[in-house]
């Protein structure tokens, strides 16, 4: 078996998830791929039939986070060393794979965060987008005392004792965020951000529209308020 | 307090308890929500007999009327009430999804299995 599972939560990706996984297969060789299969109501459930990957089909949407626990608890349970996580969507290049994994592997962080802002200072986003980002950056970093350019990336890279942590009931299943990285950084593990190139797709749409993104700013602000109130969970206690 | 409005708040504690302890011997209601309910129409029932109560309580919390002390505890009991649904739902909505991961985790071990057994045969 591989010591590395590259994670993919996927919801409603029929038309981007294959050329996704090609990209990943042409570019790494030692690494088991899972997409897991967030209730799609399109045809990304057949789509993934064809691809060869291994998929796990949640029986309705739950949501990105739920998705990729699920992907942790399968990583965990077959004992994989590391995982990547990584979007359906391509907006994730797979040529930044090995930069994530560098560190975690060789034991100098648990989490590596890949960062779009470190590489492309240019990436274009919009405005309000933009804005979020920076405000739950420097909050991020205020609290952990370490920069964070990039809190809202999902493509990171963790090693077992992060992965086994977000196993448990304290993950954040609705929308890891800002909020995830102050938890994991107040249980004591060592995370750190990798420059990737990460692709604008115009034709991708938010996690958060409409009134979500105000429900998404009052969430991410009250879930970071209770993280510094609770008392420090150790790693080790999870 | 008026007889008439004695009789009444009775009478509606009476049918809470009927109504609640009803529910919990068809199994309609688990007797783990039961008991703010009971303890609602028990609240009633002594405020309505102990009406002297009533009155030190309505002193106390400087209300005008003791029938506005009634309707202030109701309020209050309803808001419990509710917070007590909100952490329960959170908590139903955790286990709803564990459960919903363990059968997609059992489905996909239940394929490798199959496809172990395919490849052996």
């Amino acid at each position: 078996m591989k010591d590395t599972l590259i994670i993919i939560p996927v919801y409603n990706e029929e038309k981007n998830i294959l050329r996704v996984i090609e990209d990943i297969k042409k570019r790494t060789y030692e690494m088991d791929i899972l997409v897991v299969n967030d209730g799609s109501s399109d045809n990304t459930q057949s789509v993934l039939q064809l691809s060869g990957a291994k998929v796990i089909n949640l029986p309705y949407h739950l949501g990105y986070g739920v998705a990729l626990q699920t992907g942790y608890k399968y990583a965990l349970e077959k004992g994989y060393d590391y995982v990547v996580q990584m979007d359906g969507d391509g907006q994730h290049n797979p040529s930044s794979i090995e930069d994530l994994l560098r560190g975690v592997k060789s034991g100098d962080v648990d989490v590596a965060i890949g960062s779009r802002f470190l590489s492309n200072k240019k990436y274009k986003t919009s405005f309000p987008r933009k804005l979020g980002m920076k405000l739950f950056g420097s909050l991020a970093s205020l609290i952990m005392r370490q920069r964070v350019t990039d809190p809202t990336s999902g493509f990171q890279a963790l090693n077992k004792k992060v992965i086994k942590f977000y196993t448990s009931d304290v993950f954040p299943c609705d929308y890891p965020d800002a909020d995830a990285i102050i938890m994991l950084h107040r249980a004591g593990f060592v995370i750190r951000e990798v420059p990737v190139i990460m692709h604008y797709d115009s034709q991708t749409k938010s996690m958060h529209r409409g009134l979500g993104v105000c429900y998404y700013i009052f969430k991410m602000f009250l879930s970071i308020f209770v993280n510094v109130l609770r008392e420090k969970r150790i790693k080790e206690e999870v | 307090m008026p007889i008439r409005q004695k009789v009444f708040a009775v009478l509606i504690s009476i049918v809470i308890f009927v109504v609640v302890i009803e529910l919990v011997r068809k199994r309609r209601l688990r007797e783990e929500y039961s008991w703010l309910w009971l303890a609602t129409g028990a609240g009633l029932l002594v405020l309505t007999l102990w009406y002297n109560l009533l009155v030190a309580i309505t002193h106390f919390i400087g209300a005008a009327l003791p029938t506005s002390t009634l309707f202030f505890f109701g309020l209050i009991f309803v808001m419990l009430l509710n917070l007590h649904h909100a952490t329960k739902n959170s908590k139903l909505t955790d286990e709803v999804k564990n459960l919903a991961q363990k059968i997609a985790l059992l489905e996909r071990e239940i394929k490798d299995l199959l496809e172990y057994k395919d490849n052996k045969v």
